[in-house]
């Protein structure tokens, strides 16, 4: 009585809303098609190309071209490349083309079987099989075997090494396996199961030298790594699915905004992904073309609920029609990005209530009055801490300052290095306000929300609402898709209703790519997947 | 000869005095609010905004007024603390050699040797973050070694000559010695290392805002401006063009009275 | 023979304290600085007890002096420790970083003293106002540029319009060495820029004080060439404060590198200091702190030996001419 779930578009999943005329997202969500079509900025080139590099970086370009190589540019190093341990997004980003779980997402926000052939949900939704694919190898060229997948999943979930555990796979209560398929056996039911196996990479069992010469089974492998430098990637020729197109990819490490742009200019970088308006502008138009996705993140100035006098709702929706999110978006992101009302972004097109998105218009009069209501009637002073290396949250909270200062809320700005960043905001929630973004590394809608739980441990902005509370916990037990979505949407409503943070945008992922190299797709999550790129 | 001095020195500062007449004006007055972004996103130089608008908005020309203010202040006090702990340091290790050189430098070198931007850190999370005062603190550690090395190897060229050992023979306090016979001669040394520091006090603090932990926004200041604008040369060219300029307006200018002071010390000699 | 063999040692033995005592003061900083590694290298999907559990492994639970200890001891043993974030040895990590740093820090020094030594004496000659005034201009320009700004233009002036060589494209030791020398050589060129201009001040400056002084007066009145008694005995005196100066540059290079380490994408020593700080990676950190305190006296040590064979008046060393009156 087992029912086949895959392929099938999952619950969870986005489902590409061409058809859904979701008028607040113009071209920005990413789409279905495998090869949007990358679409010139609209942001004016005011100057020409300098006509003098032309005709050198065209010789780069067709040299690296004919070679069937790529280069790209990013702007943070890697932390470890053992799968296990990394943790930066912006490694996870690249080496999801080297890694893959049981099941891998694609770029329409589906799941499907990926190291495993077929997956089984059983009907009670506590046990899910998962059949091993013949033929997958990793990339040191064994066959992948069961006992790999058993000491993959079982290194994440039931480990010593409790750095290396994820928290989501914390549902699995036994496994069972023979030499074809693995059964996991859940504790309860989980909507978001396969979304979480879809972070357990595949293996090969025992194997350690995953940080100096990582081994998976994506369509690309390892190759050589320079820290702080380079690290480069090579088309892995026995891949079970369709292979990639380009032979070779380095991607160079340049921290700095301008040394990326440079580095286009020169002809030394093929591709450099998220970049500002700023940066695109300097590119010449002949020899670039800017594709424009979305960064998939919720971007809010994130208020600490437990905190005077953000523990007053009316102060929070004093805060929220205060801020014009449109006025952030032109300000500091020349207009690229979507005006978000609540904790969820319309990739997540199921979950998404557009409605929500417009609840507090841009009104300080009533902004003045609420706070007066509050008894704050001459305004307060507040500090906004800001992670200093991320330009664009930095940019955000000088325009929040401005406008918060129309309202008479003296806001200063705190700017703090990542690490202090992580320890006294997020962990230790020792801040008034932050601006952030928050995503959802696994696709799902949960990441997202669950977060919002008065006991949640992650739940860093301390907001506390009962009816919050219980519409969750019904959310988390809820096995029916529809009744599960209607709950997560109310409590998006929550989130806006009580002003939780001040929601502003899902920021634009501007990517910049040389021309005559196409196929680039847009994930629902962060990740840049190199194996569709190829020349023209 | 009273005529060449005149030249650098008043060159230097009439050119100190733009910059210095910015900074005053802008704790008065400013054409528009510095910080106001409703002028729209780079409008090149016009009347109304001489400057130009930046990425934000807003008026260049009242942002360069404010942050002339905070970078001369920034300066000088970075440099005054390295100029005065350094000389202290380098006054006392080049005169008395021995132990006491051995130790001082021994920490001399270490500071060298410490990372400035942890020194940064330190600094923020120690006097608590959004402190305006803490860039000051950080830099002026920074610039003791320096100071305390040009320094100690000058007192410790000086302590044998006759005048010294006169002095000394005399009775004369240690402490009189050091500062008022042999202070004043090593003048030669210490001008153009306080105008070279005051430079590099300028550029370290740029360099700081490049790495995001110089001034916080939105305040302005010269080098933090200079580093945002250069990431827009094409979008707004005169961003860069118009704080770059009272950079070199002010190092120039501080650099020719250096320059002046350097000669009419000579001539007092 | 005896008296050198007793200096070199005490150079040593001051060599060693310098780089305790930095290791020192870093570790206590990183005591002091917020951000927790444990939660850094985890990041914001951990829970709290996987961070306990990381801390506890890592042995950043116990108490500061026994974690200075062994790390003082694994230092002593020549072991620099696990980075943390890269979960690699440290050495391994920063070996390729040093040399390369070592090369762009000896190719600035170069070209700071190849450029700014006879720029020096011969723009003394430019006394006045209106002779002058075109050095001091270029001087002050090249003071007042930020390294940041001056990365900029060598890369956009020699990378993309004249195309010596590629911005962002740093070829590496072992793949092509000529080409990462040339690469070096410009983002040595960024660093010596603004240094250069201070050495000439300097340099001048003492010149022309030393110019000034009755003996020189005396000689040339005597009737000795100006020319030979500027050789002889001003540059011979101006040189103390020069090679002072000079000695402070060379210590100072090695971390100075980080912004043009930046701009133009060089894998050097500063930008993964800087990064390690960021990521709260103690051992690197640690690492190449006492590296740095290495070379900073390396850099003192050669100029207060110069110095004192230039004027033996200098000897600070044996501590008899100090003033015990």
């Amino acid at each position: 009585m087992k029912k086949r779930i895959l392929p099938l578009v999952l619950a969870l999943t986005l489902l590409l809303l061409s058809a859904c005329g979701n008028a607040s997202a113009p071209a920005a969500a990413p789409t279905a098609e495998s090869q949007p079509a990358p679409e010139e900025t609209a942001a004016p080139n005011d100057t020409a190309a300098p006509e003098e590099t032309a005709e050198s970086v065209q010789t780069q370009k067709t040299e690296r071209a004919a070679a069937n190589e790529l280069t790209v540019g990013i702007a943070q190093d890697f932390d470890s490349l053992d799968p296990d341990y990394m943790t930066a997004a912006g490694t996870k980003e690249i080496l999801f083309n080297v890694f893959e779980g049981l099941v891998k997402p694609t770029s329409a926000g589906d799941i499907v079987p990926a190291v495993a052939s077929e997956v089984v949900k059983s009907d009670d939704g506590l046990s899910y099989t998962f059949t091993l694919r013949e033929g997958v190898k990793f990339h040191n060229g064994n066959p992948v075997t069961m006992d790999d997948l058993v000491y993959s999943i079982e290194r994440r979930w039931n480990s010593e090494d409790t750095a290396a555990l994820l928290a989501a796979l914390s549902v699995i209560d036994h496994l069972d396996h023979d030499d074809k398929t693995l059964t996991i056996t859940l504790s309860e039911p989980s909507n978001e199961f396969l979304a979480a196996v879809m972070n357990a990479y595949i293996i090969p069992a025992g194997y350690t030298d995953q940080e100096t010469a990582p081994v998976g089974t994506g369509p690309y492998r390892f190759v050589s790594r320079s820290v702080q430098d380079s690290l480069v990637l090579e088309r892995f020729a026995d891949y079970w699915g369709t292979p990639a197109n380009i032979e070779k990819v380095t991607f160079k490490i340049l921290e700095n905004a301008e040394g990326l742009v440079l580095g286009l200019q020169s002809g030394a970088l093929d591709l450099v992904a998220h970049m500002s308006s700023d940066q695109t502008i300097q590119l010449s138009e002949g020899d670039f073309t800017i594709a424009q996705g979305s960064m998939n993140l919720v971007q809010a100035l994130y208020l600490n609920n437990a905190e005077k006098p953000f523990d007053d709702v009316r102060v929070r929706q004093a805060l929220c029609y205060a801020v014009d999110k449109q006025a952030v978006i032109d300000l500091a992101f020349d207009g690229y990005g979507i005006p978000l009302g609540t904790s969820m972004f319309p990739s997540f097109s199921k979950y998404y209530d557009e409605s929500l998105t417009d609840y507090y218009t841009c009104d300080v009069e009533k902004a003045k009055s609420l706070l007066a209501e509050a008894g704050y009637p001459d305004g307060f002073e507040m500090t906004i801490t800001v992670p200093s290396n991320y330009t664009p949250h930095v940019n955000t909270a000088t325009v929040l300052v401005e406008l918060l200062r129309e309202v008479g809320i003296k806001a200063t700005i705190q700017p703090v290095d990542w690490s202090t960043w992580l320890d006294e905001v997020y962990s230790k929630r020792n801040y008034q306000s932050t601006v952030t973004g928050v995503s959802s590394d696994n696709m799902t809608a949960r990441k997202l929300l669950e977060r919002f739980g008065t006991t949640t441990g992650n739940n860093f902005t301390n907001y506390s609402n009962e009816e919050y509370d219980e519409i969750l916990a019904q959310a988390l037990r809820e096995t029916d898709d529809a009744k599960q979505t209607e709950l997560y949407r109310a409590l998006e409503k929550n989130l806006t209703e009580n002003a939780a943070n001040v929601y502003l945008q899902d920021m634009a992922d501007l990517v910049a790519l040389r021309a005559g190299l196409t196929g680039l797709t847009f994930y629902p999550i962060y990740v840049l997947d190199v194996s569709t790129l190829s020349w023209e | 000869m009273k005529r060449k001095m005149n030249g650098y020195l008043l060159a230097g500062i009439g050119i100190t005095g733009i910059v210095l007449l910015f900074a005053l004006i802008g704790i008065f007055w400013t054409p528009y609010l510095p910080t106001a972004m409703k002028y729209g996103r780079f409008q090149p130089p016009s009347l109304q905004h001489i400057f130009g608008t930046d990425n934000f908005g807003r008026d260049i020309f009242s942002r360069v007024l404010k942050g002339s203010g905070t970078t001369l202040a920034i300066a000088l006090s970075t440099v005054s603390i390295g100029a005065v702990i350094g000389t202290l340091v380098g006054a006392v290790t080049g005169y008395f050699g021995g132990r006491i050189d051995d130790v001082l430098m021994r920490l001399n070198d270490a500071l060298t040797a410490f990372p400035s931007f942890l020194l940064a850190l330190l600094i923020v999370s120690l006097v608590g973050p959004g402190k305006k005062y803490s860039v000051v603190l950080a830099l002026g550690l920074v610039f003791i070694p320096s100071f305390a090395r040009v320094m100690r190897t000058e007192f410790a060229s000086l302590r044998n000559r006759n005048y010294v050992t006169r002095a000394r023979l005399m009775g004369a306090k240690t402490g009189w010695i050091l500062f008022v016979h042999l202070l004043p001669n090593t003048i030669r040394v210490l001008l153009p290392a306080f105008t070279i520091g005051f430079n590099n006090a300028v550029l370290a603090e740029a360099s700081m805002s490049f790495l995001g932990i110089g001034v916080t926004p939105p305040d302005a200041s010269l080098g933090y401006m200079l580093s945002e604008a250069q990431g827009m040369l094409k979008a707004g060219p005169w961003y860069a063009v118009s704080t770059g300029c009272t950079i070199v307006l002010l190092i120039f200018g501080v650099g020719l009275i250096g320059e002046g002071l350097q000669i009419l010390s000579r001539e007092v000699s | 023979m005896n008296g050198t063999i007793q200096i070199i040692c005490k150079r040593i033995f001051l060599l060693l304290v310098t780089m305790i005592l930095v290791s020192f003061l870093t570790f206590a900083a990183f005591e002091l600085v917020s951000g927790d590694p444990a939660r850094t290298m985890l990041g914001t999907e951990a829970t709290e007890e996987q961070v306990i559990a990381l801390r506890h492994q890592l042995g950043l639970d116990r108490s500061f002096f026994v974690r200075y200890f062994s790390w003082l001891l694994g230092f002593f043993s020549g072991n620099l420790g696990m980075s943390y974030s890269y979960r690699q040895g440290v050495w391994d990590l920063i070996s390729t970083k040093l040399y390369l740093s070592l090369w762009l820090s000896l190719m600035s020094f170069c070209i700071i003293t190849a450029v700014s030594i006879p720029l020096g004496i011969w723009s003394y000659r430019f006394t006045g106002w209106f002779a002058d005034w075109p050095r001091t201009t270029i001087n002050q320009m090249c003071m007042a540029l930020p390294p940041f700004f001056t990365g900029i233009l060598v890369s956009w002036g020699f990378g993309i319009v004249l195309r010596f060589f590629t911005p962002g494209d740093f070829p590496g030791f072992q793949k092509d060495i000529a080409g990462s020398l040339r690469h070096l050589f410009f983002g040595a060129l960024c660093l010596s820029i603004p240094r250069i201009a201070m050495t000439v001040r300097m340099l001048r400056a003492t010149v022309i004080s030393e110019m000034n002084k009755a003996y020189v007066r005396t000689a040339i009145s005597r009737g000795n060439d100006r020319k030979s008694v500027l050789v002889r005995h001003v540059l011979k005196n101006s040189m103390v404060s020069v090679v002072t100066f000079l000695g402070q540059t060379l210590a100072e290079l090695v971390g100075a590198g980080i912004v043009v380490e930046q701009v133009l994408g060089l894998p050097g020593l500063g930008r993964f200091l800087v990064a390690s700080i960021s990521h709260r990676d103690y051992p690197v950190v640690q690492a190449i702190v006492v590296i740095l305190a290495f070379w900073v006296v390396l850099a003192g040590t050669l100029a207060d030996l110069i110095n004192q064979a230039i004027d033996p008046r200098l000897r600070l060393e044996t501590g008899k001419l100090g003033g015990q009156a």
